[in-house]
């Protein structure tokens, strides 16, 4: 069973501009719909708050891991951490790789996040379900989705 | 007439416990095999044709059954093992629930940067 997540996409725009909105952190909020305190730094814990409608009330916490410039922005966290009363700090957290490459259209990016053999899967889906709203609907589209595919 | 009974460990649910570690070695891999079937086998059906013994075999059973994937019946004195296949579908449907976010978090990086 794969327990990696992999996704490519092209995205008309130079490197360098992909990475600054990959690694700029107001930039980067912006996207991933998180108010970040500060700067991304290599080896430093980022921290913030979701901005996702209905999901403000969640913080956001992610280790940088590396930063090479318009290469590879990597960190580790605990994916989706929504639920309050769960303290994730204690489990193995996933890894995070952005990885860039030039094409003749702008740029390819890969990501892959990696490390879920040691989540505690019963317990997030739990979290999950508990949640109304945006997170059930897109389950409800991913399990569609499935069930159409498969 | 059969007398189904969950064992303590499968029915306290253990589910911190990693199913891909579980599933991440070949002899439990084929026992799971074995077990998909539908139908529960003995320690002693599992043990016939394996190269390995009786104790080796109930070691992995063990491991199986803390990961939640692989339930002990108890029918009379007989103590038979059946496969449970939720913690791998809701293994699945975590993962297809993450991958579905990253869709979501790249489209609004490509709308960003293309934009």
């Amino acid at each position: 069973m794969n327990n990696q997540i992999e996704k490519r996409i092209e995205l008309k725009a130079p490197v360098s501009r992909v990475w600054r909105a990959l690694t700029d952190y107001r930039e980067f909020g912006q996207w991933f719909r998180v108010k970040l305190d500060g700067p991304f730094v290599p080896g430093q814990t980022a921290r913030g708050q979701i901005t996702y409608p209905g999901y403000e009330h969640v913080k956001w916490e992610a280790v940088v891991q590396k930063m090479e410039p318009e290469r590879l922005f990597s960190f580790t966290w605990h994916p989706y951490s929504v639920d309050s009363k769960i303290d994730y700090s204690k489990e193995t957290p996933t890894l995070v790789e952005f990885r860039l490459e030039t094409t003749s259209n702008g740029t390819l990016l890969l990501l892959t996040e990696s490390g879920f053999d040691k989540i505690p899967t019963d317990r997030r889906l739990e979290a999950f379900r508990r949640n109304d709203g945006g997170w059930t609907e897109q389950m409800k589209n991913i399990e569609n989705h499935v069930a159409q595919t498969s | 007439m059969l007398h189904k009974r969950r064992s303590r460990v499968a029915a306290r649910r253990q589910p911190r416990a990693p199913v891909f570690a579980a599933l991440g070695d070949e002899t439990r891999l084929s026992l799971v095999a074995k077990l998909c079937a539908g139908q529960p086998y003995s320690i002693s059906q599992l043990t016939k044709g394996s190269k390995l013994t009786r104790q080796a075999i109930t070691k992995h059973l063990r491991v199986l059954e803390n990961a939640g994937l692989v339930r002990n019946i108890h029918a009379g004195r007989e103590s038979r093992f059946e496969f449970d296949p939720k913690p791998v579908e809701e293994l699945r449907k975590y993962l297809d629930l993450v991958s579905g976010q990253w869709d979501q978090a790249l489209s609004r990086l490509k709308s960003f940067v293309e934009g």
